[in-house]
């Protein structure tokens, strides 16, 4: 079982926090949900249809877990800060992953405006988690704007490459050891969750590698146990790595 | 009664004059809970909605929420 991690004085259990974009079906949905053992699962705002074909989405969910609304879609701070105002006042929450993308085809953000909006956000009283590029001088900007927690990329969303560069978060982590830092976007594995927690994460954020996943539930399982592998290992201390062989069994007394 | 040309979701729209925005979201078949609504630029909270009346010209976002990352 892994440890707590705290967030904004909301205890979570779990390591793991998962979307609602992309499943194939609701029952393929809610089935990966539970198996994750997630307790926080990520919503897109959308302008509601007008011919009446509106489906309430939010009922599919399992009403024990916390809903964290996103700013998908926005490409400049202002959209972003209008979306997120619109997502409180609907779910009465103040919890906002802050996204604002920088270009349509990578989805990578806008690290500007997304600090623009993350200070006018924290201003008014939202609980801002921003995801961004695994950049150090950005993670004390946001840090420092009021955000009470950073979410660096693995790689772009939705692209399942894993971690491209483990040596930003390994310096993210030693250069910011209390700050809270959740991996968000480009996981496609479990061995990319386990090899980010090892790094050192708090928390992992994933959607596509379980929706597209052939079984999106058994991925989900996979990915609650690479989570929880990652963190033990992180919180067990690694062997060291040696260029050259360390003999595990006993060099002298072998037979001659 | 007489007719008001609004911008609704990006689709422009004819309103009765005066409608209000409770009465507006209502005649959409729309499920209340749950969604939000912002006239040009500014969140409209759910208690105002009734005293809240629609002009020529006004931009509004009806929004709900759907699966996403």
């Amino acid at each position: 079982m892994s440890d707590t991690f705290t967030l904004a004085n909301t205890t979570f259990c779990s390591r793991l926090i998962i979307g609602t974009g992309k499943y194939r079906s609701y029952d393929e949905m809610k089935a990966a949900h539970i198996a994750s053992g997630a307790e926080m699962v990520t919503v897109a705002v959308n302008r509601v249809p007008l011919d009446g074909s509106a489906e309430s989405f939010l009922d599919h969910l399992d009403p024990k877990m916390k809903i964290l609304p996103n700013t998908a879609g926005c490409y400049d701070a202002q959209h972003a800060i209008r979306t997120a105002r619109l997502a409180r006042e609907a779910l009465e929450t103040e919890w906002i992953k802050l996204e604002v993308i920088g270009d349509s085809i990578t989805l990578l953000p806008d690290n500007e405006q997304t600090l623009e909006a993350a200070k006018v956000l924290v201003k008014e009283g939202f609980i801002v988690l921003p995801y961004f590029t695994d950049d150090l001088i950005m993670a004390k900007k946001l840090l420092d704007a009021g955000c009470p927690a950073v979410m660096p990329l693995a790689a772009p969303i939705g692209s399942g490459m894993g971690v491209q560069n483990p040596s930003n978060l390994r310096i993210m982590r030693e250069q910011l050891p209390d700050a809270t830092i959740i991996v968000d976007a480009g996981v496609g594995v479990p061995s990319d969750a386990a090899i980010a927690m090892e790094l050192g994460a708090d928390a992992i954020l994933m959607n596509t590698a379980i929706a597209e996943a052939s079984d999106a539930a058994r991925m989900a399982t996979a990915m609650n146990y690479a989570v929880q592998a990652g963190r033990l290992a992180y919180l067990s201390g690694r062997m060291p790595k040696r260029l050259y062989a360390s003999a595990s069994s006993p060099i002298e007394g072998a037979i001659k | 009664m007489s007719k008001i040309l609004i911008t609704l979701n990006g689709e422009q729209l004819q309103v009765e004059s005066n409608i209000d925005l409770e009465t507006l979201v209502d005649q959409l078949a729309l499920p209340a809970k749950r969604l939000a609504v912002e006239m040009n630029g500014n969140v409209i909270r759910r208690v105002d909605w009734p005293q809240t009346t629609v002009s020529e010209g006004d931009r509004i976002e009806v929004v709900h929420f759907v699966g996403g990352g």
